[in-house]
């Protein structure tokens, strides 16, 4: 169904509904009254079977604007639904409660900037720990500085977990944040009863950086440099993502050869993560062997990174208008033939696990997460694909000229932890793919277009190695950042985690862990 | 299951030369830029160009610090006359704490147990930590060792800025070492806050809540550092004076850029 189709069921069934079209851009916005935004969120995700992306809330001058990002899983297609409400008054209607992919946006908006969601079954104490900071404490207002530190309240010593699991011999089992070896910080309640984990409740942000309140009155070049750094195992996508927002802002067409490097470093990275991906699901199984293999490409992808572009995490390439650096095309056409390679023994590494019955063991039904569940919590990128759902936004929402690539979104069904193996395995081929075809027909032309910041606001998607993520930009009148909104593909997979790590053997936890490949730095933000 | 054991014995010895010789390969380190005699002209616009500050100008010499320096290449990529680039990961510098330390203890002689604490990293840092496992590194052959335990633990290796958070389980962390106890900090974000200070949430770099022995700059360091730095701490290797030489800006200086 087009744009305009369902624009026009809207106001049919909403009179009340202010819709703008802006078909160049395939966006319709919606500027909806408080009390239908649960409904046509409803008939918008439930009937017109659009995603939910994510809520943007901004604090404008007099009033609050809530924007409800929804996109098309089958043509480019955006909707915004739009409500605003005075800044006295911040109360809305949760709708969570039928789209449980919201859940955390929600929270996350209550504890950072104080707002109520009437029917929201359990807000407070999510990003701002209560055990350290103070009650409305609201970071992301603007009436708050960012840059002065703030007292913190005393911890309680008495507090304990509320347990759920009331079975005779259950206990709680905490871990994190820091645990185990190399490992970024997070904390996990384990209600168990002996060996079997009935449920994991896992608590986040202790990374938490404040990414969206720090880039507030930066400029949009200081900006970039947070938007590469702020989860750097993907800092080119998110970097893309975020100059592609610059240059929807601005109006800006991108060099065509510009459009081919940056798919072609894109793909690299996602080589590159995928390897890792498939190096820590190895380590956690144990097989030492394997975990050696995967271990030695990942390096040599790092090493090719260095050398085609100068850093191995790829910094400092993505600018608004095109790249910072130029390359030659025998250059990247000898990058292509090294992942080529590189590729081919990651192969015969594939084929050598599948034979491994006491490594397929560990994985399989392990950590499952069935079709209906991935569509519930919306999950992203290989883990929604492991289950059942085909979701890419490099098909469904082309940026860059992907369009012009042929590829295919692997596609597993069963949703456990061999799935999403298999699903890692697929893409890295299908990325070495792509980095030939983009080699293959290498444009001329230069690099960089001059860009002017211009005031306005705008979306940038990618997808990002771990799946769609979304970078909302408004540069205020000074051409200033005024508002910075990062939902990344971890946000909303962690979200969706506690489904995997259900009734399960304790020894499975980091096998389930690894499988998930979440990235704590890329949630926290 | 022998397939596995042939694999590994095909696939040889893939083990960097460093610290035997020195490592050549390409790709295996970012590099930093170089500061020293340049024109004025060309100096200020590169100090321009620095938006984090890294850059100065100070008695007609161009100073970067390296503890705020966070790669973004800026310096030389888009700039008419780009600053010089130094290859080379020999960056791990020591504080003078450790020499004073060093009188007293050489008690782990050449194996060391290191205990990682993220305290809000990117994840680049991190996994370049990783990858001193993997076999190009494989950093058991010179008796380094990472635990998760502190009470096992030598040294605390840090990475990332320290967010509020993380405070208290990187003291408990740092409590539970026993004495003597070494401390590396890894990354520009440990050393300076990097792009994320000063803010609420992480406002000081790390030395100021802990006392810090060796710092290793770069974002993130290649491995090849991260190993240099506990070369260092092990007494197996001088090192660098990259930043002794570097005049460090005052933060309140930065704030105004
Ligand atoms: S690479 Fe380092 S010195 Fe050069 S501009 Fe960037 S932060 Fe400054």
């Amino acid at each position: 169904m087009t744009l305009d189709n369902i624009q026009e069921i809207a106001i049919r069934h909403w009179p009340d509904i202010k819709p703008r079209l802006d078909l160049s851009h395939s966006l319709c916005e919606m500027e909806c009254e408080l009390e239908d935004i649960p409904d046509v969120c409803k008939w918008l995700s439930l009937e017109m079977h659009y995603v939910f992306a994510g809520l943007i809330v901004e604090e404008g001058s007099s009033d609050w604007e809530l924007r409800y990002v929804f996109y098309s899983d089958h043509e480019p297609g955006w909707i915004y639904i739009l409500t605003h409400q005075p800044l006295s008054d911040p109360a809305f209607p949760s709708i969570s409660g039928f789209l449980h992919a919201a859940d955390w946006h929600e929270r996350e908006a209550e504890d950072l900037f104080g707002l109520y969601f009437a029917g929201h079954p359990r807000l407070g104490d999510f990003v701002l720990h209560n055990e350290r900071w103070q009650e409305k404490l609201r970071p992301m207002l603007h009436s708050f500085d960012g840059k002065k530190s703030v007292e913190h309240r005393m911890p309680d010593l008495e507090w304990k977990p509320n347990l759920i699991v009331k079975a005779p011999g259950a206990f709680g089992m905490t871990i994190g944040p820091k645990f185990s070896g190399v490992t970024e910080p997070v904390h996990f309640l384990l209600e168990t009863v002996g060996e079997d984990v009935i449920r994991t409740i896992p608590r986040l942000f202790y990374k938490y950086r404040a990414i969206e309140k720090i880039a507030e009155r930066l400029t949009t070049e200081s900006t970039l440099l947070l938007a590469e750094r702020f989860a750097a195992t993907t800092a080119f996508a998110h970097s893309l993502a975020f100059v592609q927002s610059i240059e929807n802002i601005c109006g800006i067409k991108v060099p065509e050869r510009a459009q081919v490097l940056r798919v072609l470093l894109a793909e690299l990275e996602r080589l590159r993560h995928h390897v890792g991906a498939v190096q820590e699901i190895c380590e956690s199984t144990a097989l030492a062997v394997a975990t050696s293999q995967a271990a030695i490409m990942e390096e040599e992808l790092l090493r090719l990174s260095g050398w085609f572009t100068g850093h191995r995490y790829l910094f400092g390439l993505a600018v608004p208008g095109g790249l910072n650096k130029e390359f030659d095309d025998s250059v990247c056409h000898e990058a292509v033939q090294q992942a080529k390679a590189i590729l081919k023994r990651f192969d015969r590494l594939e084929e050598m696990l599948r034979v491994s019955s006491s490594f397929l063991d560990r994985l399989e039904e392990v950590g499952i997460v069935n079709q209906l569940e991935a569509m519930k919590h919306g999950l992203v990128g290989p883990v929604a694909r492991a289950s059942g759902i085909t979701r890419d936004l490099r098909k469904v929402q082309p940026y860059s000229g992907y369009e012009a690539y042929t590829f295919e979104v692997p596609c597993e069904q069963e949703g456990d932890g061999y799935a999403r193996l298999r699903v890692l395995f697929e893409e890295a081929r299908q990325s070495v793919k792509i980095m030939e075809q983009a080699t293959a027909s290498l444009p001329g032309g230069p690099v960089f277009s001059e860009v002017r910041i211009k005031p306005g606001s705008a979306l940038g998607w990618v997808e990002a190695p771990r799946g769609a993520a979304f970078h909302w930009l408004r540069i205020g009148e000074d051409g200033r950042v005024s508002r910075y909104r990062l939902i990344t593909p971890s946000f909303v997979n962690w979200h969706g985690f506690h489904v995997a790590a259900e009734n399960f053997a304790f020894q499975d936890f980091p096998i389930i862990l690894a499988t998930f490949d979440l990235s704590v730095a890329e949630n926290d933000r | 299951m022998s397939q596995w054991v042939r694999k590994g014995l095909a696939t040889g010895i893939k083990t960097t030369c460093y610290p035997g010789r020195e490592e050549t390969a390409p790709g295996v380190s970012p590099g930093l830029p170089l500061g020293g005699d340049y024109p004025e002209k060309q100096a200020s616009e590169l100090v321009k160009r620095c938006t984090v500050g890294a850059l100065s100008f100070q008695n007609h010499k161009l100073v970067v610090d390296y503890r705020r320096c966070v790669h973004c290449y800026r310096c030389i990529r888009g700039v008419t006359l780009p600053i010089a680039w130094q290859q080379g990961y020999e960056w791990a510098t020591d504080t003078n704490i450790i020499e004073t330390r060093k009188k007293f203890v050489r008690a782990f002689d050449r194996s060391l147990n290191i205990i990682v604490v993220d305290t809000g990293d990117c994840g680049a840092c991190l996994n370049e930590v990783r990858q001193l496992n993997n076999p190009y590194y494989n950093m058991h052959r010179l008796g380094f060792f990472i635990t998760p335990t502190p009470r096992e633990a030598d040294v605390l290796l840090i990475v990332g800025p320290l967010t509020d958070h993380m405070r208290e389980p990187l003291r408990k962390v740092y409590d539970a070492i026993p004495m003597p106890k070494w401390v590396i900090a890894v990354g520009a974000c440990a050393l300076s806050g990097g792009v994320f200070s000063p803010s609420f949430v992480c406002d000081e770099n790390i030395s100021e809540f802990l006392p810090v022995d060796v710092e290793v700059p770069g974002q993130p360091p290649p491995p090849l550092a991260i190993l240099h730095a506990l070369l260092v701490v092990a007494g197996l290797k001088p090192p660098a004076s990259l930043i002794t030489q570097s005049v460090s800006l005052k933060h309140e200086e930065v704030k105004k850029q």
